[in-house]
């Protein structure tokens, strides 16, 4: 089975910063972002970018597996 | 007509919409094994989306997640972190398994392990666990069905028989119908819930606050610990919602159903698109967030934090809303129980009872066990509910604890040719031991980490430790007699 490619894995790896692994950093009232206290936003809006993310995997992915078609 | 009446009149009728777009999804197909399980893979990415939504939104999401907003605050945040993480994850997992699925006629997740691991028992291991992990989490609907009707009459009805009734209709429906019409029920289900929990999201902070803002200023000012880790709680902080969100953004894929699921996609590009997609289906739990978050300031001192959404809603609107948003909290709580039900009535016959029992089954003999399993199961989880009550999301964590350790099998199993059978069944013995000891010792959280996290640490650890220090075998001697070659290799 075709493995994926290491951008492919750093891309997916952004959204897991951002909502996991970073959690001390964000994880506060202040500043409350469109009325919103600051974590439960900065989640909201990793929902958003973490779909963007892996749009840009799929295209990735995408375009690997075309050229490897056309040079087998 | 009383509140009551209205209310009650209301769920009944949206259910049985519901029920009646099911019945009417199954009519004129012939109904063999493979197309009332995997639905004859044939589902494009909007039903196979709606599918995957129709199990993922549950009575947790909707009552649960409200009620850990509720009761324990901040750390309840870790929801929107790991349902969005899981489908990252799925992208790189599901179309594979799909692949193998189809090259070798998967259709439960036990199936995957005999096709890569050609060990039975290492199957029929896989096969119980995934079962056991099912009963907290088939009872976590149950119990959720008996809240809303209990609200919803008013207090009127008691919780157990608004269960039995449940169980009867999803048994019934679950025999006739299988997998297609749960994928069309989800479309009345998805539809109702995202309209009532934008509702309820906005229109509980605006008719007590004057909007989402001043909503959790004054909840900021009230208490202001409230919405940070550890919130309410003593021992929920950083460490743990790290380790939590790891474990279940890893499990989610694990749970026998969602595995399952993945089969029933016409093609692995659609799960690839899926993953793209479903992320954004997470943002309508941020508006049941804000109910549950609202609830703390406008009904205080519930006794079971579970109770808080149904309770905020009964309060700020009238009874045929109130009516609505139990519908859909009941169709939300039945679409998965029937896919649980059906996915653990399969694995029964087909993965532990034909080939310990009777190996000369046929397909039609396994589908027939199959339907009477989905009896019994009701009935078992029926029980359940009716006599133990921890809370929502205590429930589903404990299952997530058993359904993780799936996942060094899986992962390494599609990714590393060389990992053992022995490897994966050690390490699997060990993590679900591992998170049973902790759990019933009450060592949960243990230095601040999850667990079932702590368990499946253990677990890889031991799959590689196990796998390196028994002999490679060739590919050809490890294979099952007669299966194909296994995918992975390709």
């Amino acid at each position: 089975m075709r493995k994926p490619s290491p951008g492919a894995l750093l891309l997916a790896l952004v959204p897991f910063v951002a909502m996991c692994f970073s959690v001390p950093l964000w994880d506060r009232i202040e500043p409350m972002v469109l009325g919103l206290p600051f974590n439960l936003f900065w989640l909201i809006a990793w929902i958003v970018l973490s779909s963007g993310c892996m749009w840009l995997v799929y295209r990735l992915e995408c375009a690997r597996a075309a050229a490897e078609q056309r040079a087998p | 007509m009383s509140p009551a009446a209205v209310c009650l009149a209301t769920i009944f009728a949206i259910v049985a919409v519901g029920t009646i777009v099911g019945f009417l999804a199954g009519v004129r197909r012939r109904m063999d094994l493979e197309q009332w399980t995997v639905g004859g893979r044939g589902f494009g990415v909007a039903l196979v989306f709606l599918l995957m939504a129709g199990e993922v939104y549950t009575t947790f999401a909707f009552l649960g997640a409200s009620g850990w907003a509720y009761s324990r605050g901040g750390p309840t945040l870790y929801v929107l972190a790991y349902l969005t993480l899981a489908y990252v994850v799925s992208f790189f997992i599901l179309p594979q398994i799909w692949e193998a699925g189809r090259r070798h006629g998967m259709q439960t997740q036990s199936d995957f392990f005999l096709a890569r691991y050609g060990n039975p028992w290492l199957a029929g291991c896989v096969c119980i666990v995934g079962i056991v992990c099912f009963v907290p989490y088939l009872q976590l609907q149950i119990t959720g069905v008996g809240l809303i009707v209990s609200i919803a009459s008013y207090d009127g009805i008691a919780p157990g028989p608004a269960m039995a009734v449940a169980v009867a209709l999803l048994v019934a429906f679950v025999c006739v119908n299988g997998v297609r019409a749960v994928a069309w029920v989800s479309i009345v289900k998805d539809v109702l819930m995202v309209l009532a929990a934008l509702a309820i999201g906005i229109g509980v902070p605006l008719i007590h606050f004057g909007g989402i803002g001043p909503m959790f200023r004054a909840l900021v000012h009230a208490h202001p610990t409230h919405l940070t880790m550890p919130g309410a709680t003593r021992n929920l902080g950083h460490a743990w919602f790290i380790s939590t969100v790891l474990l279940t953004s890893l499990g989610f894929y694990m749970w026998p159903h969602s595995f399952a699921a993945s089969f029933t996609a016409r093609s692995a590009d659609t799960l690839r698109r899926n993953a793209v997609v479903m992320p954004l289906y997470t943002l309508t739990l941020a508006f049941i967030f804000f109910a549950g978050f609202a609830a703390v300031l406008v009904v205080p001192g519930l006794p079971n934090g579970d109770l808080a959404l149904l309770t905020v809603v009964r309060q700020s609107f009238p009874p045929w809303f109130l009516g609505v948003v139990g519908g859909a909290g009941a169709l939300t709580a039945m679409v998965p129980a029937s896919i649980f039900i059906l996915t653990a009535a399969t694995l029964f016959a087909k993965n532990l009872y034909r080939p310990l029992f009777a190996p000369a089954m046929s397909d039609a003999q396994v589908g027939r066990l199959a339907r009477v399993t989905v009896v019994v199961l009701g009935l078992i989880s029926l029980c359940l509910a009716l006599f133990s009550s921890p809370t929502l999301v205590s429930l589903l964590l404990t299952g997530y604890a058993g359904v993780t350790q799936f996942f060094p099998g899986v992962v390494l199993g599609l990714y590393w040719p060389r990992v053992s059978a022995r490897g994966v069944f050690a390490g699997l013995l060990a993590g679900v031991g591992g998170a049973v000891f902790l759990m019933t010792t009450h060592r949960d959280p243990l230095f601040g980490l999850s667990a079932g996290f702590l368990a499946l640490c253990l677990n890889f650890l031991i799959v590689v430790i196990v796998t390196l220090v028994t002999p490679a075998v060739s590919r050809e001697r490890s294979q099952r007699p007669g299966t194909v070659a296994w995918a992975a290799d390709a």
